[in-house]
């Protein structure tokens, strides 16, 4: 009966009970939704690439390597010969190998040099393929397949001519070897939207009339002559591996690194994604503590509402006191009262959540490639949900104090 | 059907406010027998409050003996105190006895939850809810409805029936009928008393009002019983 009275008294007060429930609820609301982006960016993040058992590059740090491998973020200092990219290859351990080579640009996206390998064994977010949006894959030396951002940005559609630049400024274009768009990948939320793809050989084309990074004065070959020629590279930048089984993983890891002929360096991308949003998750801290003092503030705001409704209930205290309810009864009651708001605003917090989730989920996707899991709560968030309601209830127990002495010196003879 | 054994009883009753502005109260002498119905009459300000909250316990006297149903209670812990005001004294007020968002029955039956021995006694409490609502002529379909929205005169009785539920010997009320109007004033003592004749239960009164008189058993004077004093002590 007591708490249906406490419940009666909090629909009295409906309207700034609400008011109260729902600042509460938009603070869980966000702290939770902060959480989910955050383990969904984390999710995402490692799920850059998926399927490599290991990333073999010349000799350099780990996190390095992932970068430019994968994130194509800043440069390779070395490159691997393409004796020793065989080597690898001719190995026991290996399944499959992609090549990568690096070094070139379009406008401000990196050109990647690769197999049409690299489509079927690229994967990302667990297991997922690229997919080709329009056009067809690369299948002419001369044939660019370029990812959807690089479409977007520069408003390129199949078939369009594309000039690649040799290194990364524009300042000496490759004019002379112009590339066809045979094709644009699907949005996948990784760095190969902000790619552009060619052949292993095309790269060699682009640089063929060049020495040292400059174009050979009055040479220029015909892209006729080109196609006769002899293409193959004589070093790459790294190449993805596929091991024959897990237990051959670590194996070829050291045999790569311990590689006599060259230095080299394989990585597990799962551990060098891991070492890099450690860096990357210091963020993620500053997020967490923003959405916290955001709760904290709802609760403090609940508190002030408690308290600026203690004097306009006197008198509920006062038949309550003259019921025979003792004072800490009164404290009972409030504290209660706030732990049902909070616990209230708690619920439809997560509700809002979970709504927001459905409704954003493909948004954010096509937005930032960011996929937003709908998962059951964690125990985590759980832990969250029960910490809002007893830290409500913490809270409440200061304005309860104050009705506590209240109750204590008016007694039940209040007059108003 | 009266006991000789008072129901109330204060002896030698001395209280000082704490705090420098100081009022005092004395209270020499003042009895209630079983059944008995008491008019005390007074002026505001003549301490009818604090000798209320003094019999009621929820302020203690600095000596003297208030002793309620036998049982002196300025002992006692104020935790034991406000169970045993709950066990035994039925309290009606002059106006805005109601919790206005709780319905007519939880009202009623409020005193109940904070009195065990009390709730005994009601073997069914709903169905005596409905009694008490009937005997003091209040429309059954109010109990169900929130006290907020019933009339004074209504809310008036909900309160006497909150007094009665659970038979306490002694039923304190604070000028219950300074809010109604002449009319009704007569017919809502008529069925308090009704109901406390029933049981045998004390009845001690507060008013100003000396028109109410001709229908108590006893009429006391405040300023016959209860010294106060003011100022510097």
């Amino acid at each position: 009966m007591i708490l249906r009275l406490a419940l009666g008294s909090l629909v009295a007060r409906a309207l700034t009970v609400a008011m109260t429930i729902l600042a509460i609820a938009l603070s869980v609301m966000l702290f939770l939704g902060v959480e989910k982006v955050r383990t969904g960016a984390k999710a995402s993040f490692a799920d850059t690439i998926s399927g490599t058992d290991l990333i073999v590059g010349a000799r350099t740090g780990s996190v390095q390597l992932l970068l430019y491998s994968v994130f194509r973020i800043g440069n390779a200092t070395n490159n691997m010969t393409w004796e020793s990219y065989q080597d690898i290859a001719a190995s026991d351990a290996v399944d499959w190998i992609v090549p990568i080579s690096l070094g070139d640009s379009h406008r401000q996206f990196r050109v990647m040099g690769t197999t049409g390998a690299f489509f079927e064994r690229y994967k990302y977010r667990s297991g997922q393929s690229l997919t080709v949006r329009d056009g067809a894959l690369m299948n002419d030396l001369f044939d660019a397949t370029i990812g959807a951002d690089v479409a977007e940005t520069l408003g390129y559609s199949v078939d369009d001519p594309i000039v690649v630049a040799h290194g990364l400024a524009s300042f000496s274009e490759h004019e002379d070897q112009p590339f066809r768009i045979s094709g644009i990948l699907e949005k996948t939320g990784t760095p190969v939207d902000r790619t552009v793809i060619v052949s292993l050989e095309a790269i060699e084309a682009i640089h063929v009339d060049w020495r040292s990074g400059a174009q050979i004065p009055g040479q220029a070959t015909s892209p006729d002559v080109i196609r006769q020629m002899d293409l193959q590279p004589q070093a790459i930048t790294a190449a993805l591996v596929g091991a024959t089984g897990r237990l051959q993983v670590f194996g070829l890891q050291r045999s790569i690194n311990e590689y006599a002929e060259e230095p080299l360096l394989a990585i597990l991308p799962g551990v060098a994604l891991q070492e890099l949003w450690q860096i990357v998750g210091i963020a993620e801290t500053a997020l967490i503590a923003v959405s916290g003092m955001v709760i904290v503030t709802a609760l403090i705001g609940m508190m002030a509402t408690i308290f600026s409704s203690l004097n306009e209930r006197r008198r509920e205290m006062a038949i309550f006191r003259a019921m025979g309810a003792r004072p800490r009864v009164i404290f009972a009651m409030l504290v209660l009262e706030a732990a049902v708001m909070a616990a209230i605003g708690a619920l439809l917090g997560l509700v809002l959540l979970y709504v927001g989730l459905f409704i954003a989920q493909p948004l954010i996707d096509s937005a930032f490639g960011l996929w937003v899991p709908i998962d059951p709560l964690s125990l985590r968030e759980v832990w969250v949900l029960i910490g809002v309601v007893v830290a409500g209830a913490i809270v409440s127990m200061v304005p309860a104090i104050r009705a506590y002495r209240m109750s204590l010196a008016d007694g039940m003879m209040v007059r108003i | 059907m009266t006991n000789p054994a008072p129901v109330l009883e204060l002896n030698d009753v001395r209280y000082r406010r704490p705090g420098r502005a100081s009022f005092g109260l004395d209270v020499p002498k003042l009895s209630l027998t079983q059944g008995e119905t008491v008019l005390l009459l007074g002026e505001s300000g003549s301490g009818k409050s604090t000798l209320l909250s003094l019999i009621c316990g929820t302020i203690v006297a600095q000596s003297g003996a208030v002793c309620v149903a036998g049982t002196d209670i300025s002992s006692m812990s104020s935790g034991t105190r406000d169970r045993f005001r709950a066990e035994q004294i039925g309290l009606i007020f002059q106006q805005f006895n109601l919790l206005p968002f709780a319905s007519v029955r939880d009202n009623i039956l409020l005193p109940l939850r904070f009195a065990p021995d009390r709730a005994k006694r009601v073997a069914s409490p709903l169905e005596d809810v409905e009694r008490l609502c009937r005997d003091l002529g209040l429309p059954s379909d109010v109990i169900g409805a929130r006290a907020g929205l019933l009339s004074v005169g209504q809310q008036q009785r909900v309160a006497a029936a909150r007094a009665l539920i659970g038979t306490p010997p002694l039923i304190v009320a604070d000028e219950p009928t300074s809010s109604l109007d002449a009319a009704t004033q007569t017919a809502f003592l008529d069925v308090l008393f009704t109901q406390s004749r029933a049981h045998a239960t004390t009845v001690l009164m507060v008013s100003h009002d000396a028109r109410l008189a001709e229908q108590f058993d006893r009429v006391i004077q405040m300023s016959d019983i209860v010294k106060t004093t003011r100022g510097a002590a």
